[in-house]
């Protein structure tokens, strides 16, 4: 991720994590590897989290290593354990956050609608 | 608040952006003010959780603050300490205040103790005639990287990764 976007329109550095994020996600076991990850909240070894997918740990680890190109997993050593962990950030887009930001204050501004009309006094909303 | 010495220099991000709405009400510009100014009118529009209980002062005059604090937990139990959840802060200073023309603030958002925006909001009333008034919302903000985290933590799980795919390539496409 940049360090500093000056609008929430994609530059040409963010076309490049997103080209990695795509990929990422392009395939379906890495999919399902990151949804099982993110279900299950926390941190997972390398080992478990390949269990339920049918071909070997090297497979899944090639796997793994693309999703961590993309930043959607990060690793972290603990003796000799790798735990992985589901990093979100690069799913939720700083234009989603505006997105949702900008749909709060429309809800807000409805909702200030119902009221003007819920409290309308007699006399207004006539014409002049 | 500060970062996990581990974490990396880019974990600290800004995003510029600037939005605007525009909305026109069967009501004087009076009254659309009014409903900014007045506390107890302000309440009945501006919560966007009416199931959360929230913590509101509003001191509406040049150099006055209002601060809006809700959440799941607050006012469950621990009172403004709140159990449980994300608490949102929205810290407010008010600059400028023309009665049935603007109202200028500035805003600080706060989920728990992170920083994940400052903004600076312009409302203009416009009457429209026939009682009506035109109501233009314009948003300069600041988006901070604090967000991220929170909202990975309050949305992640539930996340469906195929529709966020199909997203992401309607966004590079775009």
């Amino acid at each position: 991720m940049q360090t500093a976007t000056p609008t929430p329109q994609i530059s040409a550095p963010q076309i490049t994590a997103l080209d990695h994020t795509l990929l990422a996600l392009a395939d379906p076991t890495r999919r399902a590897i990151l949804q099982r990850l993110c279900d299950q909240g926390g941190e997972a070894r390398v080992t478990d989290l390949a269990v339920p997918f049918a071909m070997s740990l090297n497979a899944v680890s090639k796997h793994i290593r693309l999703l961590e190109r993309a930043d959607l997993v990060r690793r972290r050593k603990q003796g000799r354990e790798h735990l992985l962990s589901f990093n979100p950030a690069p799913l939720t887009q700083a234009e989603r956050w505006i997105a949702e930001r900008k749909a709060m204050w429309e809800r807000r501004l409805d909702a200030l609608g119902d009221f003007l009309n819920a409290t309308k006094p007699e006399q207004e909303g006539k014409a002049p | 608040m500060s970062q996990p010495m581990n974490q990396p220099m880019s974990q600290y991000s800004v995003t510029h952006a600037d939005f605007t709405i525009t909305r026109v009400y069967d009501a004087a510009p009076a009254r659309v003010y009014a409903a900014f100014a007045d506390a107890e009118a302000k309440r009945r529009w501006f919560y966007c959780h009416p199931e959360w209980q929230v913590e509101h002062d509003l001191d509406f005059r040049p150099g006055g603050r209002e601060t809006v604090r809700t959440g799941p937990g607050v006012g469950n139990d621990g009172g403004s300490t709140g159990s449980g959840g994300t608490v949102h802060l929205c810290e407010a200073l008010y600059h400028d205040t023309v009665p049935g023309q603007r109202i200028v603030w500035s805003y600080a958002m706060h989920l728990d103790a992170r920083r994940i925006s400052v903004s600076l909001v312009t409302v203009q009333f416009e009457a429209e005639g026939h009682g009506r008034t035109r109501l233009t919302f314009t948003e300069q903000g600041a988006y901070l990287d604090g967000w991220t985290d929170v909202a990975g933590r309050e949305e992640g799980t539930r996340i469906g990764l195929d529709n966020l795919a199909q997203d992401l390539r309607r966004q590079q496409a775009a």
